[in-house]
């Protein structure tokens, strides 16, 4: 009996170091942890930067929170995220450096005949206040609300543009942006919101305002429904040489060509 | 033969050793989650959390009740059994009783394959099919709902239901049988009054069986039932408590992501109780 004890005592000892193992950072390589929708910015930039310096940039999708937590207990590099910092986190000595722009997209059902709406009509549908298409010059069919979970960044970029936090009528809350554009292109009646690099002709994009999200009106402003992709960094800590490196290639004019074939707006 | 003993203890121990591996993993999970999950229990309360009925992690004043998820996960596991229990009752008495070989070893086949069909495979389909479907058929603004899960998960039940059930009757005696026919009862008769009577702490195991695996599904849950955080109702978008975890792990933090752990937790608890019960059934069918 107390010879099992033991045995399965230095087991769980054994798994509890293999875990552990895993954590060491190889040398010559960028970590960077957060947002999953800057995985297309991070991957063109990451695989750019090899190419040129040899150095491997790695990517961990996990989400803006994880990320930034991620560089305040220093398990990463650089942490990305889809929001920019919070003032508890700002005092926490984590410092933002916004790389780009997103534009979040507005869309709907290819064969809905709504194609504009303004920022507040869209707070207002997402508030229930609005709750019919016809309301809109639309045919006359419920509104369908499809959002994301509590703590994705688009979700938290879209409420805080359209200044509905904590109140949006989600009728679904989906996981991912490739999960919401499905979603809106089955159902006639759904209206969804999803980076703009990510949209595809599988959904109809409305025009905010008589605008659309192009590079040009996501830069200039006019293009109201964006928000910042921030590199963060730990005041005071500072970077592995290779790490440097790639913050200062990515942050480069150079890099802006790369940012933008990703389909957001190089700040 | 000293030499032979020595290697029998080896070959022992390696057994031990291995045997120890699952006894490991099941500890280390058990234990990791209740240290992580008691935390945010503690914070918030644990009346607050299992029976507050509003869950808004990211609101500024947070509200953690995870009493909608609780009851979400009960009344869908409810629905799929109620719709799953009886067809797969029925195809276990055809199968094992009436059907003919052929037809068995067809019907059989395809039940496995049911079985072997990944759960987001089942999602999908609901998804892109059954969604859709509820909408149009029922008329409602959006299919995605408590309904289209329950439909889901009784598909996904049935395979479990099915074999267990088989297992159970094939095993009754065929003396029964041939005595029950030879007092002058039917074929049918003799099914539902003496086969089924027989093997009825078998076919409880199925049924318990087909509630833990509806209870633990989350990918294809996750997929048909919109995800809100709404008090169950057949047509409205609902969120089970394997869902809650798996939709908003990926991006909590704090004291969400240690409520998370704690949902965690209630879901264990909920399949311990199970595995109690359906151990209990078991025990009863070997006597």
């Amino acid at each position: 009996m107390s010879m099992k004890r033991i045995t399965s005592l230095v087991l769980v000892a054994v798994l509890m170091c293999a875990v552990f193992a895993g954590c060491g950072t190889k040398k010559a390589t960028v970590t960077t942890d957060g947002s999953t929708s800057m995985e297309k910015v991070i991957g063109a930039l990451g695989e750019a930067f090899e190419e040129e310096e040899g150095i491997t940039v790695t990517y961990n999708p996990t989400g803006s929170s994880s990320g930034i937590k991620a560089v305040k207990e220093g398990t990463c590099d650089i942490g990305l995220s889809s929001r920019n910092l919070k003032d508890e986190e700002k005092t926490e000595g984590l410092v933002g450096t916004v790389l780009a722009y997103d534009g979040i997209a507005i869309i709907v059902n290819n064969a809905n005949s709504v194609s504009d709406m303004d920022l507040e009509t869209i707070a207002k549908i997402y508030k229930g206040e609005i709750t019919n298409w016809k309301e809109l010059g639309g045919k006359d069919a419920e509104i369908v609300l499809i959002g994301r979970e509590a703590g994705s960044g688009t979700r938290d970029g879209f409420e805080s543009v359209t200044d509905t936090e904590d109140v949006c009528k989600y009728r679904q809350e989906l996981t991912s942006t490739g999960d919401v554009i499905t979603t809106v292109s089955n159902n006639e009646d759904a209206i969804g919101y999803a980076s703009v690099a990510s949209v595809t002709d599988k959904v109809k994009t409305v025009t905010v305002g008589g605008v659309a999200p192009t590079e040009e009106t996501i830069k200039n402003g006019t293009y109201a429904v964006q928000r910042p992709f921030v590199l963060v960094t730990k005041e005071g800590v500072s970077l592995s040489d290779s790490a440097q490196k790639f913050f200062d290639y990515i942050t480069s004019e150079k890099a802006a060509d790369i940012i933008a074939s990703a389909g957001v707006v190089a700040a | 033969m000293k030499k032979k003993r020595l290697f029998e203890n080896i070959v022992h121990g390696i057994f031990l050793v291995l045997g120890l591996i699952t006894v490991g993993f099941v500890l280390l999970i058990t234990i990791y989650l209740i240290v992580s999950g008691i935390p945010a229990i503690k914070e918030i309360g644990l009346i607050n959390f299992l029976f507050g009925t509003e869950w808004a992690p990211t609101k500024s004043e947070p509200q953690y009740g995870i009493l909608p998820f609780i009851l979400t996960s009960v009344y869908g596991t409810a629905g799929a059994i109620l719709i799953g229990v009886p067809i797969g009752f029925m195809t276990a008495v055809y199968l094992s009783k009436v059907a003919n070989k052929k037809v068995r070893a067809v019907v059989e086949n395809a039940v496995n394959l049911l079985a072997g069909i990944p759960s987001v495979v089942y999602g999908l389909v609901g998804m892109l099919i059954l969604v859709p479907g509820i909408k149009r058929i029922f008329n409602v603004p959006d299919g995605a709902s408590l309904f289209a899960a329950i439909i889901v998960l009784a598909v996904m039940i049935l395979p479990s239901i099915i074999k267990v059930s088989i297992t159970s009757l094939d095993a009754v005696p065929k003396e029964y049988e041939d005595a029950s026919l030879a007092l002058g009862a039917t074929p049918t008769e003799t099914y539902f009054k003496v086969s089924v009577p027989a093997a009825k702490s078998g076919i409880a195991a199925a049924v318990v069986l087909g509630v833990g695996r509806a209870i633990g599904e989350a990918m294809a849950v996750m997929m048909v039932s919109g995800n809100v955080a709404n008090m169950p109702s057949l047509f409205e978008s609902v969120r089970f408590l394997t869902t809650a975890v798996s939709s908003e792990m990926a991006y909590s933090s704090g004291l969400q992501q240690q409520a998370l752990f704690s949902i965690a937790l209630v879901l264990f608890l909920f399949i311990m109780l199970i595995n109690v019960t359906l151990n209990f059934f078991l025990k009863r069918e070997r006597k």
